[in-house]
């Protein structure tokens, strides 16, 4: 009993209670920078957050070739692009009516981003998504652009709207306001991270003839499938909670 | 079982605590379930609304999906970034 114990708490000295060297789904540090006197590091996260901001560069500026030759008749890529366009122009466009022209192309910027994070997990990165700094941040600008709404439709009637309908509730109506960005982030952390788990501890605790098949299957589900419609979600609650603002 | 230390009780309850915060699964599933549930019931009534239908119960199941989550983050920091842990000092 001593000796597990021991052994329990050697571990400890790492960050985690499971430090087995074969199971690896944490943040790593990389490289100490300082910053105003304080300790931070680059991270993985970062790497993997700059090589998905590279690959939508590229694919930006590839579908901005196609899109500027553009045929008459689109073919092959040009048509892969037109599509995505008029898909995301009509969901925007079905959920915001008359505020999508303003939305859209943060909602596709948004969309584009989570969604390539989300299946980065497919080609060996860590998702960028599941680090909670990177989902915190995308809630934060949501919740920006909500405030911002409710700020401009409803100019100092948002202070009022919170003593709605009787004063009693107001701690529960503000809290209720700064859990919108909390619940939105820790969804989308939460799934990704749960999938990120999920395929470590696969890959690291079972024998060598599991790892060979067996992990399409969970990577379609956790990375294509289960990316794909936290993305979905993650847009939708957005799109929904500003024009909530928008024609109060 | 004299040689327990204290870091040694802090981890194993830690270990227990995530163990029970993963409880919070249930709601969830439960909830999830029904609304799958009803959506292959709407979709069985009205077929035509089909991508409707499903756009809305993925959503809804999204929404409903938070508080387990709540409960697997709660599971995480007891097991990755034990607060406990580091008030023992």
């Amino acid at each position: 009993m001593g000796f597990c114990m021991a052994n329990l708490i050697s571990g400890m000295s790492g960050m985690s209670m499971l430090a087995d060297n074969d199971v690896d789904f944490m943040v790593h540090y990389l490289v100490p920078v300082k910053v105003f006197g304080q300790q931070v590091w680059i991270t993985t996260t970062h790497v993997t957050t700059l090589i998905v901001a590279l690959t939508i560069l590229i694919f930006a500026l590839a579908a901005r070739r196609s899109i500027l030759k553009g045929y008459e008749v689109p073919n092959g890529f040009q048509n892969f692009i037109e599509f995505l366009v008029e898909t995301l122009d009509n969901v925007v466009h079905s959920s915001m009516g008359r505020h999508a022209k303003n939305f859209v192309n943060y909602i596709g910027t948004i969309m584009l981003f989570i969604f390539i994070s989300n299946i980065s997990g497919l080609f060996g990165l860590r998702p960028p998504t599941a680090d909670y700094g990177t989902t915190l941040a995308l809630a934060l600008l949501t919740f920006i652009l909500i405030q911002y709404s409710a700020i401009k439709t409803s100019k100092f009637r948002v202070i009022t709207n919170l003593f709605k309908p009787i004063p009693l509730l107001f701690p529960i109506n503000l809290i209720g306001e700064f859990a919108t960005p909390l619940s939105l982030s820790l969804r989308l952390f939460g799934n990704v991270m749960a999938g990120t788990i999920m395929l470590g501890l696969w890959y690291g605790l079972l024998p060598i003839f599991a790892k060979l098949g067996v992990p399409t299957f969970l990577h379609a589900y956790f990375d294509l499938f289960s990316g794909a419609i936290q993305t979905y979600v993650f847009a939708m609650l957005t799109m929904v909670f500003i024009t909530d603002k928008r024609d109060a | 079982m004299s040689n327990i230390t204290n870091e040694g009780l802090v981890l194993a309850c830690s270990a227990i605590g995530a163990g029970l915060a993963l409880i919070a699964g249930i709601g969830p599933g439960i909830g999830q379930g029904y609304a799958a549930g009803q959506g292959a019931a709407a979709v069985g009534r009205n077929p035509g609304a089909r991508g409707d239908i499903t756009s809305t119960m993925l959503l809804g199941q999204a929404v409903a999906e938070t508080t387990g989550l709540y409960g697997l983050v709660i599971g995480l920091i007891l097991l990755y970034a034990n607060p406990l842990y580091a008030k023992l000092g």
